[in-house]
């Protein structure tokens, strides 16, 4: 591990440590509304100022970091194993599995998988958990979020297979799954890690988006995604620019990750 | 032989659209508030009202019947009526499909664009850091919602399809500086390098160019990635085009539209991921 | 001297190329979905409508009161089953076809034409049966088959069709005509030419020679135009978006005071409905409900949400409503502690954090709402944490619309709603179909075979006696006893009444902001834009 990838890892730390440490660091409650100081600027006693509701921005950063850093990885993972597994036994196997894999993922990037959350969103019952509930979320865009990965992945299997490594192993006598977890797989990680990368902001993100159809974190519960909404209100922002410390946090943790999962070797002179 | 791989590909992009718009109807079906319309809200309308407007919507809740209806019609160039709109389907996508492609090709030419020339400068450069910079980058494109993207290059002034493009490099980015990193380790490449070649003909002729079928593969991808991006931007900037349409129709439960939409996007994507399969399997036959 | 001459002859010059036409530049937030004036049942397209429409009586917007336009008299008569009307003489439709009696008969059997299933007619439709319509020179006359409550009032919201033009629903008698439609983009109406309203000074209206309504949903991007000068009216501001603009452009903002439009809660009182016994007790509770009223702080609502841009209100009528406004009714006090004590008197008890009902079972319930919407959003967090003062653990849940229209009016899977109502007209009768039991939009119970409760079957009297006199003063005592009965029972928790907020232009002249829809260009064929031409004949 090189020194850029271990100051990453101790920055990714930190953040992890501190979400989890919120109860103890943030000064007030993530639910609390001073509703004598709405939209306050940062000072002593709000440190990133307060929201339209008069809610510690600090404190909902803080909570909203633990609900996302731990969750959106979890659905990225998800994804990611579901997309490998897939992808690389469409692009393993080859021929007529390979067809069914592909125009089944094809097919399922067509669909408007909106009416499945929906749907889901109308099975739970209304008084679920907000942690019952954002967990559910997550889940479901692990699920649904194979797809596209899956593509790139079988596309990259198929070009090992006929590689010189993958060709001796075969005729070593090594087959089957073996071949695949022990030989095809590793030389896999470079996609299998940017995938997942890619993923935990998307993920992130589309949380938020599915505030919108009943899912994702209900109030008063705060994640990044629901704070990165308000960026909508652009005038307010370049007012007020302390919005902007979550978009910050992600970038940061975002870049921290791409560090840290970096995999390739030098590129030799 | 190609004739024979073109109509094989052609058979199951028919099968796929057909079997897609089904599966999408019966999606749009079974979510909840289906058949169910603002109107019942409104304190004017009386009972008969009110029945006959239900009576409206009961029409399509048969999605057997409803998708045989559709295909029917399909045949006669009738792609529905779209109740939401009050317009046929058929004139509703004639109008906003130009604008959507123009906004995909924003964003995938703008994406791929960015985002390969990102990774070739990165691979190129070699320096320790040289990835510090589109790193964060595309950690900010990654970070920041679609929707604010769109309004800040609207504030600015600027066309809000350029959005798009920043959604989808990051991806490209990714994807292409680890293929291609990847591919400056294989043994051509050393063997180029041994044998004294400029920089820019290793990376170009020895490392891009045998990589291209895999970026064709990422071409795929971006198309869908760049239509799922156009819906919020195109909601957001004021759009007709598909992307607005499909998020509305998905609102309004608007059945024949959607199906039409789903039908839509099941053929570019299996359009586009069709010719980049075919680029691989030219280049696993070369090979 | 060269300067001097070179400064004249550029003036000279300038004025003497044509001024640039007045037209005015607004937003439509979606699509119009039909141009046919009788089919109106969305916003879009009623704004089209109220532009192009000739009416034959207008409800004046500002003063409140009725005025007359196609129409130079009217009598109602036969306890409102009959109205007679004295046309305008002289007066034609855009394409020059004259406007006779024959187009109101014509009009007013389109309406009531149960085929055409139009929305407007459904206020005329009190009774089975068909219309009897009938004209002498220029007299016309309609007989409805059963008694129309504010007749006169709801012709404010019929456009008269040609029954001879062959441009059929295009001809219109509004100040302004059709004149094109591109769908994604714009609709432009031009000045209607043969418009018969002239000013004081004998000069034909309207002034703008153009109304160009720019198709535009989002919100933020309106704003951008107008700041831009690319628009010159905002309807329906939210209260940030006025905030943000005041401090940027303080003569453009304009807030009318309290709109008709409210906020509100309701519980679900449905038998059928899939909650479980003991909620269904909570929520048919009187007591139950005027406990949460009090505990919902209003006054935070309006500050926090609305940028005390609203008022708290108590019933079913703004104040803005001059005439039908119960001006006895207060918006109930915030006091947790008053709550607490009738929550206590119903059988309610706390037990540390959490309050219980008699049986035991922690007070938890959810309040659904529509997605989309910031302010409902806000108010809904604001009433969490005033319920939870009460150890009250309140669920929010934000749905899309029709999910959420779906379960308040097909499943009834829901425990409690906040929702929007926005009141168009001023008269009682347009909310009959949420005050009587038996309606389809009595939100908490609709449906009902025959009144559920005592008081349910008490409303359901005073409506129907203030439909069957036509004396306002008359209607006025049932509906404000009316109103008492909903404040008493709380079956719906009057929240606020936003204030209406608007930018103008200040470019625009003759505006006259007023409460009811639509506030700025309710006049339309008096505004203009400052130092436009505009045509004089």
């Amino acid at each position: 591990m090189t020194r850029i990838q271990k100051a990453a890892l101790v920055l990714l730390g930190l953040v992890a440590l501190a979400s989890l440490a919120a109860g103890w660091i943030a000064p007030s409650s993530y639910s609390e509304q001073f509703r004598d100081a709405i939209s306050a600027p940062p000072s002593a006693r709000f440190p990133l100022g307060t929201d339209d509701l008069g809610r510690d921005r600090f404190a909902r950063l803080l909570y909203g970091t633990r609900v996302s850093l731990l969750l959106a990885p979890a659905a990225a993972f998800l994804s990611t194993l579901i997309a490998a597994v897939v992808g690389g036994s469409a692009g393993y196997a080859g021929g007529r599995w390979e067809r069914i894999v592909t125009l089944g993922i094809d097919l399922f990037l067509s669909l408007p998988w909106l009416f499945l959350l929906l749907a889901v969103r109308a099975l739970l019952p209304l008084n679920t958990s907000p942690v019952a509930s954002v967990t559910i979320t997550f889940a479901l865009l692990g699920c649904l979020g194979w797809a596209t990965p899956a593509r790139i992945i079988r596309a990259g299997t198929r070009t090992l297979v006929n590689s010189d490594f993958l060709v001796q192993a075969r005729a070593s006598g090594i087959s089957g799954l073996r071949l695949f977890w022990r030989h095809l797989v590793p030389n896999l990680r470079p996609i299998l890690l940017a995938q997942f990368w890619v993923s935990v902001p998307l993920f992130i993100l589309s949380e938020a988006n599915l505030g919108l159809l009943g899912l994702g974190v209900a109030e008063p519960l705060p994640s990044w995604g629901a704070l990165l909404r308000e960026l909508e209100n652009y005038t307010a922002v370049l007012q007020n620019p302390w919005m902007l410390a979550p978009v910050v946090l992600l970038v940061t943790v975002v870049c921290c990750l791409q560090v840290v999962l970096r995999t390739e070797d030098r590129i030799p002179c | 032989m190609f004739l024979a791989l073109l109509l094989r590909h052609a058979r199951r992009i028919l099968l796929t659209v057909l079997l897609g718009g089904l599966l999408g109807a019966t999606l749009v079906r079974l979510g909840p508030g289906f058949g169910v319309d603002e109107r019942e809200l409104d304190n004017r309308l009386n009972q008969e009202s009110q029945r006959a407007i239900r009576a409206e919507h009961a029409a399509d809740s048969n999605i057997a019947r409803f998708y045989l209806r559709y295909l029917t019609g399909l045949l006669r160039g009738d792609l529905g009526f779209s109740r939401s709109l009050n317009r046929p389907a058929a004139e509703l996508l004639k109008e906003r499909l130009p604008l959507t492609l123009v906004s995909l090709g924003y964003g995938v030419g703008g994406g791929v664009a960015i985002g390969l020339a990102l990774a070739l400068l990165t691979v190129w450069w070699r320096a320790p850091g040289a990835d510090v910079l589109p790193a964060l980058l595309s950690g900010l494109c990654l970070a920041v919602p679609a929707a604010v993207i769109a309004l800040l290059f609207l504030w600015a002034g600027a066309p809000a399809r350029w959005a798009i493009a920043l959604i989808v490099f990051p991806h490209i980015y990714r994807y292409s500086k680890n293929l291609l990193s990847a591919a400056y380790l294989s043994p051509h490449v050393l063997l180029a390098q041994a044998k004294g070649l400029s920089s820019a003909r290793v990376l170009f002729a020895h490392v891009a160019l045998p990589a291209v079928p895999q970026l064709a593969a990422l071409a795929g991808i971006s198309v869908s990635l760049a239509f799922g991006a156009s819906i919020p931007i195109e909601a957001i900037s004021d759009i007709p085009g598909i992307g607005q349409l499909a998020w509305k129709a998905a609102l309004d439960r608007d059945l024949p539209l959607l199906v039409n939409i789903t039908v839509l996007i099941a053929l570019m994507t299996m359009v586009v991921n069709t010719l980049a399969d075919l680029a691989l399997a030219g280049r696993s036959m070369e090979s | 001297m060269l300067k001097h001459t070179l400064r004249i002859l550029l003036g000279v010059a300038f004025a003497a190329l044509p001024a640039a036409p007045a037209e005015l530049r607004f937003a439509l937030r979606t699509e119009p979905k039909t141009f046919h004036p009788l089919m109106v049942e969305d916003e879009s397209s009623e704004t089209i409508r109220y532009l192009t429409g000739g009416v034959l009586i207008r409800l004046n917007r500002y003063t409140q009161e009725l005025e007359a336009e196609l129409a130079t008299k009217w009598t109602v008569s036969e306890n409102g089953r009959r109205i007679d009307f004295d046309l305008r003489p002289n007066v034609q439709f855009s394409d020059g076809t004259p406007f006779s009696c024959e187009d109101v008969a014509f009009t007013v059997r389109q309406l009531m034409d149960p085929a055409l299933h139009s929305p407007s007619g459904d206020a005329f439709r009190s009774a089975p049966g068909a219309v009897e319509t009938g004209c002498v020179g220029s007299r016309a006359m309609a007989r409805f088959p059963g008694p129309v409550a504010a007749l006169a009032m709801q012709f404010d919201q019929v456009a008269i069709l040609s029954a001879h033009s062959p441009r059929k629903e295009a001809a219109v008698l509004g100040p302004f005509a059709l004149a094109e439609y591109k769908p994604g983009s714009y609709v432009l109406l031009r000045r209607n030419a043969n418009y018969w309203k002239r000013d004081a000074q004998g000069r034909r209206l309207p002034y703008l020679d153009a109304i160009r309504l720019e198709i535009q949903q989002n919100r933020e991007l309106e704003l951008l135009r107008f700041r831009r000068g690319e628009l010159d009216i905002v309807n329906r501001l939210d209260p940030e978006m006025f905030d943000r603009l005041s401090t940027e452009m303080p003569r453009a903002v304009v807030d009318a005071g309290p709109s008709l439009d409210m906020e509100l809660v309701f519980f679900n009182q449905v038998a059928a409905s899939p909650l479980p016994d003991y909620k269904r007790r909570w929520f048919r509770s009187s007591e139950f409900r005027r406990a949460i009223s009090e505990a919902i702080h209003r006054d935070d609502i309006v500050r926090v949400v609305y940028h005390g841009r609203a008022q708290p209100s108590a019933g079913p009528v703004s104040a803005a409503n001059h005439f039908w406004f119960n001006s006895a009714l207060k918006p109930p006090i915030y006091s947790a502690a008053a709550a607490l004590d009738r929550l206590e008197r119903d059988g309610f008890r706390r037990s540390g954090e959490a309050l219980l009902d008699r049986d035991g079972h922690k007070v938890e319930f959810s309040m659904i709402t529509n997605s989309g919407n910031k302010l409902h959003e806000r108010m809904l967090a604001l009433i969490q944490q005033d319920l939870a003062k009460l150890g009250i653990q309140l669920n929010v849940v934000i749905l899309d619309f029709p999910s959420l229209v779906e379960r308040i009016t097909r499943n009834f899977n829901y425990e409690s709603v906040l929702i929007a109502l926005t009141n168009v007209g001023l008269d009682p009768n347009d909310q009959m179909n949420i005050w009587l039991s038996s309606a389809e939009n009595h939100q908490w119970n609709p449906n009902q075979k025959t009144p559920e409760t005592a008081w349910e079957a008490e409303l359901d009297k005073l409506m129907q006696a203030q439909t069957a006199v036509q004396d306002p003063k008359k209607r006025k005592l049932y509906f404000d006893q009316a109103q008492q009965i909903v404040f008493d029972q709380a079956p719906m928790i009057f929240l606020v009444n936003p204030n209406a907020l608007s930018a103008v232009s200040p470019n625009l002249k003759n505006v006259t902001p007023a409460l009811l829809h639509p506030q700025i260009y309710w006049n339309a064929e008096r505004l203009n834009i400052a130092g436009a031409y505009t045509s004089q004949k």
